[in-house]
């Protein structure tokens, strides 16, 4: 009798798996549709993107359009590509997404381990950073990038990104650094470590997985970010979000849809990169602490 | 002359005073030992010594030095925690030479100190490991590395053996008395566990509610407890106590128990005042006075006999527990282990009065 039961249950738990995995896998096709489209449309000649079926594969795939998008495609009325903007979104992302993690963990640190009166005010007042909405902040802000002499450079929108994120990593840092143990800093602290000796040598080798996020959070929201690009960074200075509505809206003759896909795989290839090598070290530095024994 | 002295620290948080005016001093080369239940202030006290809580008032000294206004590291003392507090991102190397490093002792000596340290606690095939990679007990030895290493004036612990589980902690703690008495190290160590305390102390302080209740060695703490508190907690089983009455005849005093005006003993040796006649008293009895008659010390002064039904009968191996009860009033006897106890049959119990002691219910400190 129960021997039966669990049979029974045992099968329909298998039912159960096989029809989640089916409709994760009709999920991730639908998720990999655009994408799919996006890469064969940008091996395509024109002429067969204009005949042919969306879905098809390319009869002769061709990576013309992938070169011309990033050496040759009119940006606004400068033939130039888009490798130049490519460039000036790193120059923005990389700083921001350091800077603004960096100074995360300090906050981090200094609201778990050094405890003031008035932290907890302190830090709500971060969080309450993280809901206020990006348009609410566009004229102040370019009002004091203006009085600071930073409108229209990289450094300013370096700024703002920093600014911007600092609600979101100092979060992510300060929930990790509260199941840290006060007493390895009461340790070190005998051992004869001094505030920013225990960041270095105590906590920050210990947030590789925290680390991780933050930087995947961060990266991915900064290099897509359209507004602030659009609003604080102008023409030459612009970020490649920027430059792709640009590339996108500008052509006046033909419309190339083969170059304008191999310009948004371009703008997309920067965050896969992160979440493939980033995420292996995240998954990584998770299973070290788990199999520790 | 004393080395470490804590001079009336007191501790509030909050509006809550956690130690209440802690007065004590320790001998170089001493080994004191703090105990008292979960929440009466061990870990405050200990952590006000290493400067990483500061008191509230109170003067803690070492070797005549004042210290309460130098930071941790400057206090010339090494703590070890219940947690171990090892640093996981570290070897096991790295972790007893952070302290060095931080003093800037030079690389090559570090490594000497480090070997002799892994040397004396036999870790030396560790030094390359993780601390997530050692066992608790390894990891326990880590710890005291990292407080040996920098050969201090004053070693602290928080509970370093809590966290291991009963075989181990009896081993380490061997370990730790053999250290201390090759060392001679000054040791502040905290405990709630009264064994480690008797075991390991040369002066054992007893706190509750952030008050010292009682200082002293060992011996005195078990043998002459200051009131019902110490004589309660220290010692397992827990001291008995029985309630009863001074009675007077001619010039002697006894003690009439259970409520029974048939059952008097004489009263114990320690006593050396008249008590009024009538008094209520509480007569203090370790388990190992109670015994069966073959047991009793030939050298006692004042015993009884009493009879009282078994109520409960527990071997240890080495000798057997027996709970007898008179008159509502139960007690725990330690017999020899062949003696013939059965459970609810009547069993002639023998009381030595010579290590007795007598509480004031009242007040409820020793009278005698
Ligand atoms: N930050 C704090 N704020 C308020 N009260 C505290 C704080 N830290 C400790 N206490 C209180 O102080 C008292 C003493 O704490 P302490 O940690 O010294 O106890 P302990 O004797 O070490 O106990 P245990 O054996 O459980 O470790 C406790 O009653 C505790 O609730
Ligand atoms: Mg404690």
């Amino acid at each position: 009798m129960s021997a039966a039961n669990e049979t029974v249950s045992a099968g329909q738990a298998r039912v159960a798996r096989y029809f989640i995995y089916a409709a994760l896998i009709v999920l991730a096709l639908v998720y990999l549709l655009p994408l799919y489209v996006m890469l064969i449309t940008s091996l395509k000649s024109l002429d067969e993107i204009r005949g042919g079926d969306m879905l098809a594969l390319p009869g002769s795939p061709s990576i013309a359009a992938w070169v011309k998008a990033w050496g040759e495609a009119c940006i606004g009325v400068s033939c130039v590509g888009i490798k130049g903007y490519f460039w000036n979104s790193i120059k923005m992302v990389v700083p921001a997404v350091l800077i603004s993690t960096l100074l995360g963990a300090l906050n981090g640190y200094v609201l778990t381990k050094w405890r003031f009166p008035g932290h907890k005010l302190v830090f709500g007042m971060m969080l309450f950073a993280c809901f206020i909405p990006f348009q609410a902040v566009l004229i102040p802000m370019a009002r004091l990038l203006g009085l600071l002499g930073l409108s229209n450079s990289t450094t300013g929108l370096v700024m703002v990104h920093v600014i911007y994120g600092l609600g979101f990593t100092t979060l992510f840092f300060r929930n990790y650094y509260e199941a840290f143990p006060d007493e390895l800093v009461k340790a070190a602290m005998i051992d004869g470590a001094g505030f920013f000796r225990i960041f270095w040598r105590i906590l920050l080798p210990s947030s590789g997985p925290i680390i991780v996020v933050t930087i995947i959070y961060q990266f991915t929201n900064i290099w897509n970010d359209f507004l602030f690009g659009i609003s604080f960074a102008g023409g030459e200075g612009s970020p490649m979000t920027v430059a792709l509505n640009n590339l996108v809206s500008s052509s006046t003759g033909v419309k190339e849809y083969n170059v304008d896909m191999a310009a948004a795989v371009f703008a997309a290839l920067p965050t896969l990169f992160v979440y493939i090598v980033a995420g292996r070290y995240f998954v990584r530095g998770l299973m070290a602490g788990a199999v520790k024994g | 002359m004393s080395f470490l002295e804590i001079k009336n620290i007191r501790k509030k948080i909050g509006n809550v005073e956690i130690l209440k005016g802690i007065n004590i001093d320790l001998e170089k080369g001493g080994f004191l030992v703090l105990v008292g239940p979960s929440g009466c202030g061990k870990s405050t006290l200990l952590n006000a010594i290493a400067g990483l809580l500061p008191p509230s008032s109170g003067d803690i000294v070492i070797d005549g030095q004042v210290i309460n206004d130098l930071h941790p590291s400057q206090r010339d003392i090494a703590m070890v925690f219940q947690s171990y507090a090892l640093y996981p991102n570290m070897t096991v190397e790295q972790n007893i030479a952070f302290a060095l490093e931080m003093r800037g002792v030079e690389k090559a000596q570090r490594e000497a100190a480090v070997k002799q340290v892994a040397k004396t606690l036999q870790i030396e095939h560790l030094l390359k490991r993780r601390p997530s990679q050692l066992s608790g007990g390894q990891r326990q030895r880590v710890a005291m590395g990292r407080a040996l290493v920098r050969q201090p004036r004053v070693f602290l612990f928080d509970e370093p053996l809590s966290n291991l589980d009963a075989k181990l902690r009896v081993e380490v703690r061997a370990e730790i008395k053999a250290l201390h008495q090759n060392t001679n190290a000054t040791i502040v160590y905290v405990t709630h566990d009264q064994i480690e305390a008797m075991t390991l102390a040369t002066k054992i302080v007893v706190l509750k509610e952030g008050m010292v209740q009682q200082v002293g060695t060992p011996a005195e703490i078990y043998n002459h407890p200051a009131n019902l508190f110490v004589a309660d907690f220290m010692g397992s089983p827990a001291m008995n106590m029985l309630k009863g009455k001074v009675v007077s005849a001619g010039g002697a005093q006894s003690i009439s128990l259970f409520g029974n005006e048939g059952v008097q003993v004489t009263m114990p040796p320690s006593v050396t005042t008249i008590l009024p006649e009538g008094k209520d008293v509480i007569l203090g009895l370790r388990p190992e006075t109670i015994t069966d008659a073959g047991l009793v010390d030939p050298d006692a002064r004042a015993t009884a006999q009493i009879a009282a039904d078994v109520i409960m009968v527990e071997p240890t191996g080495s000798d057997t527990f027996v709970t007898g009860k008179l008159d509502g009033a139960s007690f725990t006897a330690r017999t020899r282990s062949d003696v013939q106890v059965r459970l609810g049959e009547k069993f002639p119990f023998s009381f030595n009065l010579d290590k007795a002691v007598v509480f004031d219910p009242e007040s409820g400190s020793r009278i005698g």
